[in-house]
């Protein structure tokens, strides 16, 4: 029975197992997940005359955002519309095993590919001020944004992947846009400081650029707070959401 | 609803003992569901999904891996278990969603329309296995438009009409129920008037078909020896007697009808 923590995890690393075998190959994530941060980052960093280390605390915030938030919206509609998802309801799991199998997936994938730019850092021999906090803190951010993508997918109750990659990119790229990453913080307005508040993705890169800059608009402790409060509202939000609309999805 | 896809807007169910809403992980736990819709990951491999499945049950994984590879044997798939599931013929689709509801051994079996579409030989294997595992202590909880299937695989039927339970009992407590089904099939050597036949006591109706005459009634045996005693009170032979008991089908549309009927009369 699914009656302790242990086996509730060994339930959701089943799900982050099929997740990553089925779901990870798919056109939209490579497009949405790998590319698209890719190529928007090329396209701020050419003809730019800022020093890398400007450019980086972005470039990581692109990329573990990117692709922490690739492929949760999506897998709802995906097993809706293959009815897998009844499979899923009917057996002995619960809703939270189910979708911290989903989120623990996406945190897999967004780890996997921010290592990448993480190691390129480090071996084209920038200085990193703290490499230890920027690590806490990609793994930190990238939870924090595994768990906005199930809230991504949450609302409308549709089993169309279209319609939630459509919406969830709406908000996923403005978020892009007010948090920091192509303008420090300190240097926005203060309208522009009010909007970058309530981004996550915001104290993910001020985090990023303390450890690699050692300067940051907000305190350290302050990042590291709004990201464990923002992954906490996004997973609990975002569950209690799902609970009333999975019904209405099959 | 049973199966917790559905929440119930009101009632109450349970499961051996364990209460659908309330403990509904307990209840599911002990179930192995194969519904009407394929829905094996089908960009999965087979051996994927009764992984996934076991996983999904709490099975360990040296029993998910020793009970996939004597279940895959059993329902000749093992062969294929590597392949995706999307390349899988709809009689191979049911066969693996069989052995994934089979993975945990559950202790209740629901099916929904498990033979629909499927060929010949997917059909028998599917129906030698209920047998096998209801025989072995599995209660199955099977749904179906096949009468003759119900007939077959049964011992407790209940027909729904309108998403109400119309009657609930063995197939033939059900036949037998239904006064007015049974028949009897006779011929004599010369011919008879059919208004003495009326006469009889348990006789409803009487319908000449060919030489033979078919006769309705509540219950066959005593109408029998009525039979037996007027064709010896007229000197008549009896050349073919036959009782015929309703099908499943006929009792079916009768109780729907019925029902239907007593609706639209209210």
């Amino acid at each position: 029975m699914e009656n302790n923590l242990w086996e509730k995890l060994r339930r959701s690393l089943a799900i982050v197992d099929k997740n990553i075998r089925i779901y990870y190959s798919k056109g939209p994530v490579i497009i949405f997940g790998l590319l698209m941060p890719f190529f928007l980052f090329l396209a701020f960093y050419i003809g730019r005359n800022e020093p890398i280390e400007m450019l980086i605390p972005g470039l990581l915030g692109m990329t573990a955002f990117f692709t922490a938030t690739s492929v949760g919206p999506a897998i709802v509609p995906w097993e809706a519309r293959a009815k897998t998802l009844e499979r899923l309801i009917s057996s002995p799991v619960s809703l939270w095993t189910i979708f911290v199998g989903d989120v623990l997936s996406s945190f897999v994938f967004g780890i996997l590919v921010s290592a990448f730019p993480v190691a390129a850092i480090l071996l084209i021999g920038v200085g990193i001020a703290n490499l230890l906090l920027l690590c806490f803190g990609l793994v930190l951010s990238t939870f924090c944004f595994a768990s906005f993508s199930i809230l991504l997918s949450a609302y409308p109750p549709t089993d169309n992947p279209a319609t939630v990659m459509m919406l969830s990119s709406m908000i996923k790229f403005p978020l892009v846009f007010i948090s920091g990453i192509f303008i420090p913080i300190g240097e926005l307005p203060v309208w522009g400081k009010t909007i970058a508040a309530i981004s996550p993705l915001t104290y993910f890169t001020d985090l990023a650029r303390y450890s690699i800059q050692g300067t940051s608009y907000y305190p350290v402790a302050l990042d590291i707070l709004a990201l464990i409060l923002f992954t906490v509202a996004f997973l609990f939000v975002a569950i209690k959401i799902h609970e009333h609309t999975i019904l209405k999805r099959l | 609803m049973l199966t917790g896809v559905v929440k119930p807007d009101k009632g109450a169910a349970s499961i051996f003992g364990y209460d659908i809403l309330k403990q509904g992980l307990k209840t599911r736990q002990l179930m192995g569901i194969v519904p009407e819709m394929a829905n094996a990951y089908v960009d999965l491999s087979a051996w994927n999904n009764l992984m996934l499945i076991g996983a999904l049950y709490g099975v360990s994984k040296k029993q998910r891996k020793e009970r996939a590879d004597s279940l895959l044997k059993k329902f000749e798939l093992h062969e294929r278990r590597s392949y995706l599931v999307k390349g899988f013929s709809k009689g191979m689709k049911q066969r693996l969603l069989l052995c994934m509801a089979l993975i945990s051994e559950p202790q209740i079996l629901f099916l929904d329309e498990p033979t629909s579409g499927l060929d010949v030989e997917s059909q028998r294997v599917m129906k030698d296995t209920i047998r096998e595992y209801n025989a072995n202590g599995t209660t199955v909880f099977l749904t179906t438009h096949n009468m003759d299937e119900a007939n077959q695989l049964c011992d407790r039927i209940a027909i729904i009409n309108h998403g109400k339970i119309a009657a609930i009992d063995s197939p033939e407590r059900l036949k037998v129920q239904s006064s007015g089904l049974q028949s009897i099939e006779i011929s004599f050597d010369n011919p008879v008037n059919t208004g003495e036949l009326l006469m009889i006591k348990g006789v409803e109706k009487v319908a000449k078909m060919g030489d033979k005459l078919k006769l309705y009634v509540d219950e066959t045996s005593p109408v029998v020896e009525a039979l037996v005693d007027y064709a010896r009170s007229k000197g008549l032979k009896i050349i073919t007697l036959n009782t015929l008991a309703p099908t499943l089908e006929d009792v079916f549309l009768k109780i729907c009808v019925s029902k239907t009927c007593e609706r639209e009369v209210r």
